[in-house]
């Protein structure tokens, strides 16, 4: 007989998750995902300016703090046919670049590490031979016996303390731990290097931005301005500044991030047959090089991988009713229509309805309605998002950075290209495509430095600025790439307000609850078949959880006391 | 594993650290948290003797961007708050442990440190429908949140959601999110106020109450004076272009690009008090309006109801560096009081010209 174990909270993520899974024999046989944390946001940016609406949609989350704000900004210039000059767009890309290093350096070593690294064991390693395999890997200059040896010191200090503060009921020593204890050092070591260096990273965001988390957007180009002979704007320190932080950035990821995932993926290699779930893969793409309007000319491609056949990529368009739907079937919310239907965001509906337990509650009916996300499908179909889904798409593209990159990492794990559709594949992805943006960055580093030197300083368009320019009522979409998959946001605007908003992000796709056709989303079908050695250490669900990097607070936003969303709002 | 808690100094001691390294270490955090050198004595005392107070760090109705923010903090050592200064003992966003062991780790803590934990909250609670709208292990988060502050030494509000509801509690507030003030009482508390706050004002408040074992002086809306006695408007370096009439009339205009006032693009830098005209972001980089943006106010209760942000305030009380929050008061979210008139009055005296460089054919 099956047993039930509940996860709540998931942590190490953004947001709030719990996972329900029935385990026999050692192994998942059925899975539930659940975000249990609801704003409102939609309803709240109704009746607002759309030029407000990036800093609104900006706070559905910190960890992946822009993505948003790019989504809603491109939206509105959707909307209003605007068109960035080219300044702006390579100052979007560059803040991008910037976000995805951060934030999946921060995913690896803050939020995904303590799955893979034992951190107790690291107290029993010989800090000379942690040099040894650091010097064996990387070129990267901490690597000496002292240095790991101080490390460690640190670490037992901390540990003889009594108080183990984030480490504390962690599940040390657990027989899914594999990595020898000089390894274990290594990984504590860079746990500590990586957060001193992703505080650096984002100081672009502050140079381009004014402030890191939430840096500040412009519907229209960039908010700062370009002028090399004055000292209150983006001038030759400044893009020094840059670039220093782009060089660093590359360095870190390429001598320490890379490395390591690589020397960790090795000892975990039984990870690649696990995890592997939905065999579809969506991404809309995004860093454009020719404009957001050519999508040919982007770095991650846009389109779709259905099971999982790399030899074709299906088109995907977010403005068609019938591609991509939002379902209720298992959402606490009510359609007018009924559980059944799906509804495309531009005739979105949200009418919450909690129907789950009364708090506190042991288990959620998951017959029934058991979380606050809906449920997207393209045409009626479940989709993985994300990093893996990226590089498979990009693959299939026939992209020859992704393709030799891609090639290179099985190659030194020594594995065929089925490991890619596994946790450890989702895992590697998201380094891959780390070193192919540190790279890309430069050379969006070097054409701003280019159309700068040519007389080129505009980084914002007046035109339709002004509310007065646009039409009475216009209909909008952004999309974009964030850390964690495709990102769209769709606007209706009527008489220089918002009408209707609606986001569709990552994580939904990813860890929403079943469709009414039973199907399961992302979380729910890699989690099927993932072993459990001891049910009440739940490491291994933690693994393929983390290996999508969830951000639940992105993804549960809906909520429309008003019922449907029908422009009803009246006009200030 | 011993029950005796190692002070800050075992720790660095152990560490190979110097005592001077350490005396430097005291410095910064003294810097930081705005203490006067000849208060430097006090925070090493603390330092020294003290063990690292255990924190449980809770998230409601949020999106992280506080936590975030925090370990963005730049300080030498505060980047390693979390082993040497605090001992960090639940945080769904860092710890190792995920669901009962989660849980259990809180309440460990909640009991072995009863009277003793310092807890800070991170997001609002929603008080509609009740409560289902934010659970955690199946309890709501206003259970959580009134269960662990009955035993809290104090409580400390990360950012805007906590201090004042944020975007959530913006019109028409659909799940009813509340601050942590409106939902439980009796408690010291301290409003960090910003979405986020900046990094080193949280380290630095951290700091404040590890040193002094008090809370830090606050306004009247609970958040530390040190950093937020002061208008975004005062400190700003652009003030001077403000007091003489230049003004950024357009994104990227000529005068943007001179670092001209941004007033006329929409900044509630009159209105909103914080630190980011002197301490800066992320180490002292940049701050909104050093990098062409508006001030949009994200200290202040109720900034997003106080839109559109690119609409320039119509008023705003207040005149100079000597008007604090206390004395203007919650008039500075409403932008409706008279008394701004004169603010405007004095600099159209100090320069008659509302941009001489305009009127300049072609610049110089």
């Amino acid at each position: 007989m099956a047993s039930r174990i509940v996860v709540d909270p998931i942590t190490r993520i953004e947001g709030h998750l719990r996972i329900e899974a029935e385990v026999k024999d050692g192994r998942i046989v059925d899975a539930y995902s659940s975000g249990t944390m609801v704003r409102g946001l939609e309803i709240i940016l109704q009746g607002r300016d759309p030029r407000d609406a990036w800093a609104f949609t900006e706070r559905a989350c910190g960890v992946c703090t822009t993505v948003h704000a790019l989504a809603s900004v491109r939206t509105v210039e959707n909307a209003l046919g605007i068109t960035v000059p080219p300044n702006a767009e390579l100052i979007r890309n560059l803040m991008f670049c910037t976000q995805y290093m951060q934030d999946h350096v921060v995913h690896f070593y803050h939020l995904h590490a303590l799955d893979w690294v034992d951190v107790v064991s690291a107290l029993k390693a010989d800090p000379a031979r942690t040099g040894d395999v650091a010097r064996s890997i990387s070129r990267w200059p901490k690597s000496s016996p002292a240095y790991f040896q101080d490390v460690q010191h640190r670490l037992k200090a901390f540990a003889d303390s009594g108080q183990l503060g984030i480490f504390a009921n962690g599940y040390w020593g657990h027989p899914a731990y594999k990595l020898p204890p000089e390894v274990n050092l290594l990984g504590v070591a860079h746990y500590l290097e990586a957060l001193e260096w992703q505080k650096e990273i984002v100081k672009i965001h502050t140079i381009f931005g004014g402030k890191n988390p939430h840096p500040n957007y412009l519907v229209g180009g960039v908010p700062c301005s370009i002028n090399p002979e004055e000292v209150n704007a983006i001038n030759a320190e400044r893009l020094g500044y840059v670039g220093k932080l782009l060089n660093d950035a590359q360095v870190f990821v390429e001598q320490v991030y890379i490395p390591d995932l690589l020397a960790v993926a090795g000892f975990y290699k039984d990870w690649a047959a696990i995890g592997g779930g939905l065999e579809n893969y969506l991404a809309y793409g995004d860093l454009p090089t020719n404009g957001y309007g050519d999508v040919k000319g982007f770095k991650f491609p846009r389109g779709i991988v259905l099971g999982r056949n790399l030899k074709e990529v299906v088109p995907v368009d977010a403005t068609k009713p019938d591609e991509i739907q939002e379902y209720i079937a298992h959402s606490w919310y009510d359609y007018s229509d009924g559980d059944q239907a799906g509804r495309h965001p531009w005739q979105g509906e949200t009418k919450l309805n909690y129907t789950g337990p009364k708090p506190p509650y042991q288990h959620l009916n998951v017959d029934q309605k058991y979380s606050w996300l809906k449920t997207p499908r393209w045409k009626g179909q479940a989709m993985e998002v994300g990093p893996l889904a990226r590089m498979l798409v990009a693959y299939a593209s026939g992209n020859k950075d992704a393709q030799e990159l891609v090639g290179a990492v099985l190659g030194k794990l020594k594995v065929p290209a089925t490991a890619l559709f596994s946790t450890l594949g989702r895992t590697a992805a998201r380094g891959i495509e780390t070193q192919l943006i540190a790279g890309w960055s430069k050379e969006f580093y070097g054409q701003l430095l280019a159309n700068i030197k040519q007389g080129d300083l505009r980084t914002f368009t007046r035109e339709k600025w002004e509310p007065s320019t646009w039409p009475a009522e216009a209909k909008g979409v952004g999309l974009s790439e964030a850390p964690r998959g495709a990102l769209a946001h769709w606007i209706v605007i009527k008489d220089g307000k918002i009408a209707n908003y609606q986001l569709v992000v990552p994580s939904t796709w990813n860890a929403s609850p079943r469709d009414p056709k039973g199907q399961r989303s992302a979380y729910e079908a890699a989690l099927i078949g993932t072993p459990v050695a001891n049910p009440e250490q739940p490491l291994e669900i933690l693994r393929t959880i983390h290996s999508f990097d969830p951000c639940i607070a992105c993804a549960v936003h809906l909520y429309d006391e008003q019922g449907a969303w029908d422009y009803q709002v009246s006009v200030h | 594993m011993s029950d005796h808690r190692l002070t800050v100094w075992e720790h660095m001691s152990s560490r190979g650290y110097t005592r001077r390294d350490f005396a430097k270490l005291c410095g910064w955090l003294a810097a930081a948290a705005g203490i006067e050198a000849t208060a430097l004595r006090d925070v090493a005392y603390a330092l020294e003797t003290k063990a690292r107070p255990p924190v449980v760090w809770f998230h409601f109705q949020e999106c992280t961007c506080c936590s975030e923010s925090f370990i963005r903090s730049s300080h030498p050592i505060v980047a390693d708050i979390l082993l040497d200064t605090v001992s960090l003992d639940y945080t769904l966003t860092l710890m190792a442990a995920a669901g009962h062991q989660a849980e259990e780790a809180l309440h460990n803590t909640m009991k072995k440190y009863k009277g003793q934990y310092l807890m800070v909250v991170e997001g609002s609670v929603p008080t509609g429908a009740g409560g289902v709208y934010c659970t955690i292990a199946g309890r709501t988060a206003l259970e959580i949140v009134q269960e662990a502050a009955k035993d809290a030494l104090a409580i400390v509000n990360w950012g805007n959601c906590a201090s004042a509801g944020c975007v959530q509690a913006a019109k028409p507030n659909p799940t009813s999110a509340q601050p942590i003030h409106k939902v439980v009482s009796g408690k010291p508390m301290i409003n960090v106020q910003g979405c986020p706050p900046i990094g080193e004002v949280m380290a630095g408040t951290i700091v404040h109450l590890l040193t002094f074992g008090r809370l830090p002086e606050l306004d009247r809306l609970g958040r530390p004076k040190a950093f937020y006695s002061r208008r975004v408007h005062d400190t700003c370096y652009r003030r001077p272009n403000f007091d003489a009439g230049l003004f950024v009339e357009s994104f990227d205009d000529e005068n943007a690009r001179k670092g001209y006032c941004l007033y006329k693009m929409g900044c509630r830098g009159p209105v909103t008090y914080n630190a980011c005209g002197v301490t800066r972001w992320n180490n002292g980089v940049s701050f909104p309006i050093q990098s062409g943006h508006p001030c949009i106010g994200c200290s202040e209760a109720g900034f997003w109801d106080n839109g559109p942000f690119y609409t320039h305030l119509p008023s705003f009380p207040g005149f100079g560096i000597e008007a604090t929050a206390d004395k203007i008061g919650l008039a500075a979210a409403g932008a409706t009081v008279a008394g701004v008139a004169a603010h405007f009055a004095v600099t159209k005296l100090r320069d008659k010209k509302s941009n001489p460089d305009q009127d300049k054919k072609g610049g110089e």
